[in-house]
């Protein structure tokens, strides 16, 4: 009797917790669509002929009509301004990991005059709007030379990526507890070496995800990018600054050309992303 | 950690080679608000430029970051821009940051003087040089043409004839068909200062206020009840017109263009319509002027003259759809936007009760303002709905302030004025 | 040397933002300031009485205020499950991951192919006979359509960011104290409120504060979608300086930007006050 009742509630139980198992997969499956299917239907637009974009109904599927999308690839010096802005984007994540890291690491660990402030200051760079910021900095970079250099306009996107370095190095370190390092001081480490060897490697792919984050910002910065550069203009600011005014088949086709390539980075670090999670599963 | 340190090396190694490598710049700047969308920029590289005995790097910009260099550059005193390509309205938001082309060895006998005149910005010094022209028409489907009102020519239409064409359309068809630029980008300023004030109230400025320019404001809520309610969002109105949204429109000719290239059969165009006071127009201008600041003047000048060449106009014309500043002959090829606009542009300046207003002269950087105000009265009485009388009562206060400010002289197609422009 | 290390470790960030973010800064809060070399409150006085700074306001706050706490529910689930997911969990993390490399120029471009008159949800409806002809969503007299399109756009492009950090901040969250909860017999539910959720907060803080600041500079899918139907402060910021040709009162518009992402950061700070001993 009593054996029949746990049997059926340990049945019931696995019951539920089959159909909790059912409702959680429907779940993903829904927030997979609400995500992915803009992004599909972007591409359909991409990858039509001009005719079907402005067509009423809309097909829900590409005729692979590759005509925009290679007005884009054909595109003089698209070539150059892809390799421009992979440049800039790179170079931000280099700068904005090794200036913001260090100040993440110091407000998670120390206990300072000023710690709240700064961290507030930091992020409040981010409340400003940068066009309008754009035409001091333009002048400061004539002046000096930096006018229409990778480097110039890496700086500024450094200055827009930076507040996001800073607070996510900030929380990452702020979760690695501080014992784990005590004890390395304690077996011999110094405090630099303690860090090496016990904190970095814990931190590093949360890291290299808020590499990826100052990347994404520099790859889809278009006004200074369109201000500071001129020979070295970046993709987006070739494609993406006029795409407003353009035909509409030749919008989403130009849409396309950014999206991909940002889709495509975010897939290589993908196992960043991934690794983030795994810090918890060690 | 020792691969860390080695892509930092490499990092700070590649800074260096382009810290380097960003000073070859060698060719000249073409710093442009037109020919922005991505495939006219293209042409103007690929088949305008391409002929130029030199290396040109045409860049079109929004007017944010075209603005925001041009003023970095100003402020920098050294520049890069050798010619600054825009309408008229920018070069006179700031008359003193261009050279005089006059002494420079310019050519540009060919362009028309009245046109050339306007390049001046009442300064006497040749400001800017007239690069192309447009203006703004009226575009149809055929499938509207069934519901045009009897006895209205197309080519002699009244505003009450376009209202009573829009609502038999709208009542037929279920929904408005008549559309309207309106979005932010698009160029309703100019259908209100050029177009359907001046062809009630034969005046832009002086009889803004007026009882005509009341009844005008009436006319066009009367069209808005037929005007497709997306309108607001209508930058261009080619595509409205190329999804169907649309059957009827007004727009600027290049913003037309492409509704009548992809399909040439299936649109007409056909001149502005007219008012009690006449049919009022207004022209584009386009120019092209020299910085202060730029690099070498004398090679900026060669470029210039370079677009002003007949062979060089007519492939702006193919490239943007803006009109040659010169009577030239244009060849049979052109694209059909262009057969279609042609015959419809010349048919609106050479009608019998033709009304050009020209573009505003002497307002400097207050231009931006000035249309300001009639987006402003748009937006009220239109939009939200307010009382027409206590709407032009606030503004012309507005406006007279602005042209005061400005101390601006009236153009046409209101008479000519000692002092600032009155606003009765 | 201990004493001052932090201090070194802050110089580099500190020294960068003080050459291209606080000289600009100040010189365009001058701008604001001043006219014509003068101070005055002038800029400020204009861009108050002007018709559309109200509403601008207005739209920029209601916004912000429907838009976070629905991405905050969406990334907190999202993030969820991500952490509960047993098989594809790359896959999962990088499908929701998408918008992150997504412009906001990009997403308005997606969200009004969608909502067009002729657009895909047009195109949808019709193909399911649920109406004969296109309905016009993002009509001027129809505010509410357009507001419930941006706030779509905004949900679908802006998530990502905090689910991100979210997942970061769960990664680091001992498996431990979940489990002893759960000895105790704490639901599922309880667990995630009891537990999780307040070891979450450093986390849960920087994602709102970032998400709440970059809300107020919402500008390019409000556009897309609403034209000039649905003034925004970002929007006004860049007409005064652009078409206008007024910077200062385009730079008293930053200065209220800035203002108010103060004011609700400050607000976000005491709401999620991270106690000290918790910090460690």
């Amino acid at each position: 009797m009593t054996e029949a009742v746990a049997d059926a509630a340990a049945r019931g139980y696995v019951e539920t917790r089959r159909a909790g198992r059912r409702v959680f997969y429907a779940i993903v499956v829904l927030l997979c669509v609400w995500v992915l299917l803009p992004i599909y239907l972007l591409l359909v637009n991409a990858l039509s002929a001009p005719a079907e974009v402005t067509a009423f109904p809309q097909r829900f599927w590409p005729s692979f009509d590759l005509g925009s999308i290679s007005f884009f690839v054909n595109f003089q010096g698209v070539l150059r301004a892809l390799w421009n802005s992979v440049q800039v984007a790179a170079l931000t994540m280099i700068l904005s990991i090794g200036l913001g890291a260090p100040a993440g690491y110091a407000l998670s660990r120390f206990d300072f005059r000023g710690k709240e402030a700064f961290r507030f200051l930091v992020v409040m760079t981010r409340a400003f709007p940068l066009p309008l910021l754009a035409l001091p900095l333009a002048v400061m970079f004539i002046r000096v030379g930096l006018d229409d250099t990778i480097v110039g306009l890496a700086l500024v996107h450094t200055t827009l990526a930076l507040p996001f370095a800073v607070l996510i190095t900030f929380s990452l370190f702020s979760g690695i507890p501080v014992e784990l390092e005590e004890a390395a001081w304690t077996l011999g480490c110094t405090r630099v070496s303690a860090f090496r060897k016990v904190v970095l490697p814990l931190a590093l792919p949360g890291i290299a995800a808020s590499a990826v984050f100052a990347f994404v910002i520099s790859w889809n910065e278009v006004f200074a990018a369109a201000v500071l550069t001129i020979e070295n203009r970046t993709l987006t600011a070739f494609l993406l600054q006029s795409l407003n005014v353009s035909p509409l088949p030749l919008k989403f086709a130009g849409g396309a050309a950014l999206v991909v390539p940002a889709l495509l980075f975010i897939f290589a670090v993908r196992k960043y992303l991934f690794a983030m999670w795994g810090i918890a599963n060690r | 950690m020792r691969t860390i340190r080695h892509r930092l090396a490499g990092a700070a190694l590649a800074t260096a080679v382009l810290v380097g490598g960003g000073a070859w710049a060698q060719s000249l700047l073409f710093w442009s608000t037109q020919a922005n969308p991505v495939e006219e920029a293209q042409a103007m590289r690929d088949q305008v430029l391409a002929g130029f005995d030199g290396d040109v790097d045409y860049q079109s910009s929004d007017p944010g970051p075209f603005l925001t260099r041009i003023q970095a550059e100003l402020k920098a005193g050294k520049g890069t821009i050798a010619v600054v390509g825009t309408l008229h309205g920018d070069f006179a938001a700031m008359p003193d940051d261009f050279v005089d082309l006059g002494g420079l060895g310019l050519a540009a006998d060919a362009v028309l003087p009245p046109l050339l005149e306007v390049g001046q910005l009442g300064t006497g010094e040749q400001k800017y040089v007239p690069w192309m022209q447009a203006t703004y028409l009226m575009a149809a489907s055929k499938q509207a043409l069934e519901y045009l009102p009897e006895g209205a020519d197309l080519n002699a239409l009244t505003y009450d004839q376009l209202i009573e064409w829009a609502r038999t359309m709208a009542e037929a068809t279920g929904g408005p068909k008549f559309g309207f630029p309106a979005g932010p980008e698009g160029l309703k300023h100019r259908f209100f200062q050029g177009y359907l004030l001046p062809a009630y109230t034969g005046s832009m400025v002086t009889e803004f206020r007026s009882d005509a320019a009341a009844e005008a404001w009436g006319k066009f809520k009367e069209l808005w009840q037929y005007t497709s309610p997306a309108s607001p969002s209508y930058n261009f109105m080619q595509e409205p017109l190329l999804t169907g949204d649309v059957w009827l429109a007004f727009d600027h000719t290049a913003r037309l263009a492409e509704a009548f290239n992809q399909r040439p059969d299936d649109f007409v165009a056909f001149p502005a319509p007219a008012g009690p006071a006449g049919r009022a127009f207004m022209p584009v201008i386009a120019g092209m002027g020299v910085l202060r600041t730029a690099p070498d003047p004398a090679a900026s000048i060669k470029l210039i003259n370079y677009m002003l060449q007949p062979d060089t106009q007519i492939a702006t014309l193919r490239a943007t759809n803006f009109y040659p500043v010169m009577e030239l002959e244009l060849p049979e090829d052109m694209p059909a936007s262009v057969r279609a606009s042609g015959p419809a542009i010349s048919a609106m300046t050479g009608a019998p009760d033709a009304l050009p207003a020209l573009l505003p002269v002497g307002l400097g950087d207050l231009g931006g303002q000035f249309n300001q105000i009639y987006i402003d009265t748009f937006e009220r009485v239109i939009l939200a709905n307010q009382d027409i009388r206590q709407v032009l009562d606030s503004q012309a206060e507005e406006l007279r302030r602005i042209i005061d400010e400005a101390r601006a002289p009236c153009w046409a197609p209101d008479a000519p004025s000692e002092g600032p422009c009155p606003v009765n | 040397m201990p004493r001052a290390m932090p201090y070194l470790l802050l110089l580099p960030a500190t020294l960068f933002l003080a050459v291209f973010f606080l000289y600009p800064f100040v010189l365009v809060a001058i701008e604001a300031a001043s006219r014509d070399g003068a101070w005055t409150g002038e800029n400020f006085q204009r861009m108050a009485t002007h018709w559309k700074f109200v509403p601008a306001l207005r739209n920029t706050i209601v916004l912000a205020a429907v838009v976070v706490p629905i991405q905050l529910a969406l990334a907190l689930a999202m993030a969820s499950i991500v952490s509960a997911s047993e098989t594809g969990r790359s896959t999962i993390l990088y499908i929701f991951a998408i918008p992150l490399g997504i412009s906001d120029l990009a997403a308005g471009l997606i969200w009004l192919a969608i909502f067009e008159q002729s657009g895909f949800l047009n195109s949808a409806l019709a193909g399911f006979g649920v109406i004969e002809r296109p309905i016009l969503f993002l009509g001027y007299q129809n505010p509410l359509m357009i507001f419930l399109a941006i706030v779509l756009a905004e949900v679908w492009r802006a998530t990502a960011i905090m689910m991100v950090i979210l997942v970061a901040g769960l990664g680091l969250i001992p498996k431990e104290y979940s489990e002893a909860a759960q000895v105790f017999g704490a639901s599922r539910w309880q667990r995630f409120v009891k537990v999780t959720l307040p070891l979450l907060r450093p986390s849960l803080q920087t994602a709102l504060i970032l998400r709440v600041i970059l809300a107020f500079e919402v500008f390019a899918v409000v556009v897309a979608l609403g034209g000039t139907n649905f003034p925004v402060l970002m929007g006004e910021t860049f007409e005064w300086q652009f078409t206008l040709q007024d910077r200062g009162v385009a730079a008293a518009y930053a200065m209220v930007i800035l203002a108010i992402s103060i004011a609700f950061t400050l607000l976000i700070l005491r709401l999620l006050h991270v106690p000290k001993e918790a910090r460690t």
